[in-house]
């Protein structure tokens, strides 16, 4: 199985996500942003958290402007999983690959400490191996978390049941508490906690790591 | 080729003073150049000799330090010290200030501290992997505190959670002495291979000198003469010295910088820190005993009106010095093309010894590199030693004194002892997936050390207050707080690094207190073998005639050679706690008198050295044998205190025996650790020959004293997590 | 070919809220002045060649449209200027 975890200037999370993806036994290779890509030979294509670009202008918006995203939005049509983490979710929606856009935090910090986290969909190739309706401890490290959308898109979202994780308690001000979302095909999920910070032995959670198993035993079977 | 005007006398006698030269310097600087310096030269030598660059007030003393032990591999003098912790393995670190900076505008102030510590640490080639931050600020009520706490925590958070660094610790407290000068420490720690040190001497006449990073602009000229300066009122008119910092760029940097060390086409790296262009080259020129020239028409700028002096004075962040190998210009270039980061070569490296400094054709600088560092002003400025004063114990007191419950949650609601939670949650304390324990956690961050089974445990410490007191035994107890703080956390001490903020060392009394705290810094560390191996000095830290509480901050690191070794600090329900350590009721400099609003110089608590060594060894040797689950070091507040905060952690109450009074469950005693155990029989036969006492045993929902007073543990988690959120709504 | 500086003005859509308006503004009420209504946007200023203010205005448009401003969230207004 072959994960490749783009790097975009500022990107500063690619090696927290080989480490998880590492632990269900992806091997991974890291991509530079600056040249186009093939991704003909790798099943999951990360977005892994930072600041690219400093975070300058908007969250995410230059980084969704580079021709590595073309590429991108090419495997992802041919089905091939794309996970966004943080920034990389930030990317996606800057990208149109998902809906939406992620605003400052209503608290106006930044905020990391662990969230509670419902799993509000268990269907999906990012979430089949969590029980229904399962309560997770995963950390949020952001500032620009709090996801908006108009209300025909969150309606939308809603009824093709893709939102598959929700905030327990929610950090920071995100519209019916929307922690990750999917596209409709289900190969490309974008959320802004951070699964690959609680996935190893030596985390405080080990709660996020049956996300990279479920991708792993999907893409395996 | 021609010469720049030199300055005319009256102007040079003028100009001299106003950056901060002193007579003395002035005739020193006419000795060394035969002749009048050009404005150029004049800005060159104020910025060497500043205080900030050459350390003149506090040279002399900082040479007593304890700086050799067997895990030093580079000692202070280069950017960052940097320890062995096996494996081939070394741990790059530092502290620094960015006090005047973050008073003028808090948050770029802080935001450029972080990533000028950040800059020492990867220009010796280490990846940065933790940073922790010792601030202090003016009373709570002061108009401008709320603005600066949360300018400087949002300048910190900006800057490393962009850069990528875990930010996994450190202090904040207030005190009025820092109404007008807040303190801003930062240290970053970074992880390297023995074998792959990089040093800042420049060597091979002819090498290419190259300039990576941002441009240069007019931001922060002459920052290093700031520093070195009291503040007026005016401080805020000196707004437009301050620098901006890119944590995008800071990164990019970092990356790219380790990227071309990696290569192999590096001779020597120098960070643009203080006095930017001039130090930087100055340092590397002096260290390796060459001569520089640069061409200024190639730096990088972003004002197309800039002088020579202006260049060689700015600030500007993000900027690097690096000596090539002859002839790798072009695959150096490449390297950094790949990071989108911008390189120029601004010539080389000579055999003149000399300084030059070019600019549209003219030489704008000439000065002699080793005349100029060894003729740096030393003052063995005139000291008045503080003459200790009686203890104050408990027995003293003859003030009431309150239920001792009552006391504890006065304290928990002092924003010197709540929870800073509202401060840590806005760092990425996470960020590299290695963090074991994060802030509030433990009595140290705990870093883990990636494909090894080993961690690293960071604190810094410092009790302004004892060391107002009495310099010597104050300077003595950051060390051993520090101390305490890595071994309740697992590990066992390894080195340390200093900031050492003062004010105005002109002043004996203040000298003598910048003296005493070095003595009694010098005595723990020898006695403990824990060197000292950066570290740095900030004086001038005063507003008009009120001179700061004397803070020497001691940013400790310490080795955990095997993760089943990391200890936090919340207690589990049916453990048994014991204290082990002597209690004799000190209580000047305590928060308990504070609390009560009792005003004393009295004697802080006394540091005992042996007990230190006797109590610490052992507490290093029960985690190891696995006798303690969780442990916690008796710090400011108190026994009682510190068992609450041990309550907190897993929100388990606690029955509690001894029929303490109200003071002595607040007295300050030093060499004090509260040890949890499931095995109590297992720890007393351990504890034989050691003075130690039962505490209580963790269960239920509250804190019950003996007598029969008790507390809920959601009582005062409420005290204690609300009043920084109360206090900045 | 003539000089032209642009300004691109982007602020967020009146119907969403604007947390950092609201601080600023309840902050300047408790200074006492009777402000409402703030909202926080930013402005980006550039300097752009082209043969006339109709098409120095067009790129403008779809710098905004492709890169300045989030439509999802933000708005925007452009004004251009010949540069003297």
């Amino acid at each position: 199985m072959q994960a490749a975890i783009l790097s975009f200037p500022g990107s500063n999370r690619e090696q927290d996500a080989e480490y998880a993806l590492a632990h269900v036994g992806f091997s991974c290779q890291i991509v530079p942003s600056h040249s186009a890509a093939d991704f003909s030979g790798v099943d999951v294509i990360v977005l892994p958290g930072g600041f690219s670009y400093g975070d300058y202008l908007r969250s995410g918006a230059i980084a969704a402007k580079l021709p590595i995203m073309h590429d991108v939005r090419r495997a992802a049509k041919a089905g091939r999983y794309v996970l966004g983490i943080c920034n990389g979710f930030q990317i996606l929606t800057e990208s149109r690959l998902l809906p939406g856009a992620l605003r400052m935090n209503t608290g106006q910090l930044f905020v990391c400490r662990s969230v509670k986290l419902n799993v509000a969909r268990n269907d999906s190739a990012f979430s089949h191996l969590y029980q229904p309706n399962a309560n997770l401890d995963i950390p949020v490290a952001h500032h620009n978390g709090n996801y908006f959308a108009d209300p025909d898109t969150l309606e939308q979202l809603e009824a093709e049941e893709r939102v598959i994780f929700r905030y327990g308690d929610n950090p920071n001000g995100s519209m019916h508490d929307i922690a990750g979302i999917r596209n409709s095909a289900d190969n490309v999920l974008g959320m802004m906690p951070h699964p690959e910070n609680a996935a190893l032995a030596h985390h405080q959670s080990q709660d996020g790591l049956k996300l990279f198993a479920s991708l792993a035993a999907r893409i395996g079977s | 080729m021609n010469r720049a005007p030199l300055l005319k006398d009256t102007d040079f006698r003028q100009r001299a003073p106003e950056l901060g030269l002193k007579d003395n310097e002035t005739e020193t600087i006419l000795e060394i150049q035969g002749r009048l310096p050009t404005e150029c030269e004049l800005g060159i030598f104020s910025a060497i000799w500043s205080e900030h660059c050459s350390y003149k007030s506090s040279r002399a003393w900082l040479s007593t330090l304890h700086t050799s032990g067997d895990v030093v591999i580079h000692g202070p003098g280069e950017n960052a010290g940097v320890i062995d912790i096996g494996d081939n393995q070394a741990i790059a670190f530092k502290m620094e200030s960015h006090n005047h900076p973050s008073f003028i505008e808090p948050y770029q102030g802080a935001a450029t501290g972080v990533g000028g510590v950040l800059r020492d640490i990867f220009t010796m080639g280490a990846r940065p992997i933790a940073t922790l931050n010792a601030l202090r600020f003016g009373d709570p009520e002061h108009p401008k505190t709320r603005h600066l706490l949360r300018g400087v925590v949002a300048g910190i958070s900006g800057y490393g959670n962009s850069f990528g660094v875990p930010t996994v610790g450190g202090e904040v407290n207030f005190d009025p002495s820092y109404n007008g000068n807040i303190l801003v420490n930062t240290m970053a720690v970074g992880l390297l291979d023995q074998d792959k040190i990089f040093l800042s001497a420049a060597a091979g006449v002819g090498n290419p000198l190259l300039y990576v990073g941002a441009a240069t602009g007019k931001d922060g000229i002459h920052g290093a003469s700031m520093a070195s300066a009291s503040f007026a009122d005016d401080a805020e008119v000196k707004r437009p010295t301050v620098q901006v910092g890119d944590p995008f760029m800071g990164k990019v940097l970092c990356d790219a910088s380790l990227a071309l060390m990696r290569s192999g086409l590096v001779v020597a790296v120098q960070d643009m820190g203080a006095a930017g262009l001039t130090s930087s080259s100055v340092e590397m020129a002096s260290k390796g005993r060459v001569g520089v020239k640069l061409n200024l028409d190639h730096v990088p700028q972003r004002a197309s009106d800039m002088s020579a002096f202006e260049i060689m004075l700015s600030e500007s962040q993000e900027r690097m010095l690096v000596v090539l190998k002859a002839g790798t210009e072009e695959a150096a270039l490449k390297v950094h093309a790949d990071y989108a980061l911008s390189t120029t070569v601004i010539r080389e490296i000579t055999d003149t010894n000399r300084l030059e400094v070019v600019q549209h054709g003219a030489c704008y600088a000439d000065i002699p590199v080793d005349a100029l560092v060894n003729n740096a002003p030393l003052y063995h400025r005139p000291y008045t030693l503080k003459e200790p004063e009686a203890p104050f114990l408990c027995q003293a007191l003859s003030a009431p004194q309150p239920p001792p419950l009552e006391t504890l949650k006065a304290l928990f609601g002092n924003l010197n002892l709540a929870s800073k939670r509202w401060v840590f949650e806005q760092y990425d304390c996470l960020i590299r997936s290695q963090t074991l324990i994060t802030p509030g956690g433990g009595d140290a961050a705990v870093v883990r050390i990636p494909e090894h089974n080993k961690a690293i445990a960071l604190t810094s410490d410092c009790m302004p207050a004892y060391v107002f007191r009495d310099p010597e035994m104050g300077g003595m107890q950051a060390v051993v707080e520090s101390w305490r703080n890595l071994i309740a956390s697992g590990a066992k001490p390894l080195a340390l690094t200093n900031n050492l903020n003062f004010a105005n060392p002109e002043d004996p009394r203040i000298m003598g207190q910048i003296v005493g705290a070095i003595k009694g810094i010098s005595q723990a560390c020898t006695a403990l073998n824990y060197p000292v191996v950066s570290g740095n000095v900030s004086l001038y830290n005063s507003t008009g005639d009120d001179p700061i509480l004397p803070t020497p901050v001691i940013g400790g690191v310490g080795l955990i050679e095997d993760q089943s070794f990391v200890r936090g600090s919340a207690l589990s329900e049916g453990q048994h706690l014991v204290l082990l350590g002597t209690t004799e009721g000190h209580l000047s400099g305590s928060r308990y008198l504070e609390q009560l609003g009792i005003k004393e110089t009295a004697a802080p608590p006394p540091i005992n050295l042996e007990a230190e060594q006797r109590n610490g060894y052992k507490v290093i040797e029960l985690i190891r044998e696995n006798h303690i689950q969780a442990c916690h070091d008796v710090a400011d507040g108190g026994v009682l205190l510190a068992i609450a905060e041990m309550c907190l952690g897993k929100g388990v109450g606690i029955t509690l025996y001894p029929s303490f009074t109200g003071a002595e469950w607040f007295a300050e005693d030093q060499a004090r650790y509260l040890l949890a155990t499931n095995d109590l029989e297992g720890l007393t036969t351990a504890l034989r020959s050691y003075d130690w006492q039962l505490l209580g045993r963790a269960e239920g929902d509250s804190l019950v004293l003996s007598e029969g007073d008790s507390v809920t543990i959601n009582t005062l988690q409420e005290i204690f997590e609300h009043a920084l959120p109360n206090y900045l709504r | 070919m003539t000089e032209y500086r642009i300004a691109v003005q982007v602020s967020l859509r009146p119907d969403i809220l604007d947390p950092a308006g609201r601080a600023a503004e309840k902050s300047l009420q408790s200074m006492g002045f009777a402000a409402r209504d703030a909202r926080i946007g930013k402005t980006i200023t550039l300097t752009l060649d082209a043969a006339d203010a109709a098409e120095a205005e067009a790129k403008a448009e779809q710098m905004a449209d492709q890169l300045l401003a989030n439509p999802v969230m933000e708005n925007c207004s452009i004004t251009v200027t010949p540069r003297m």
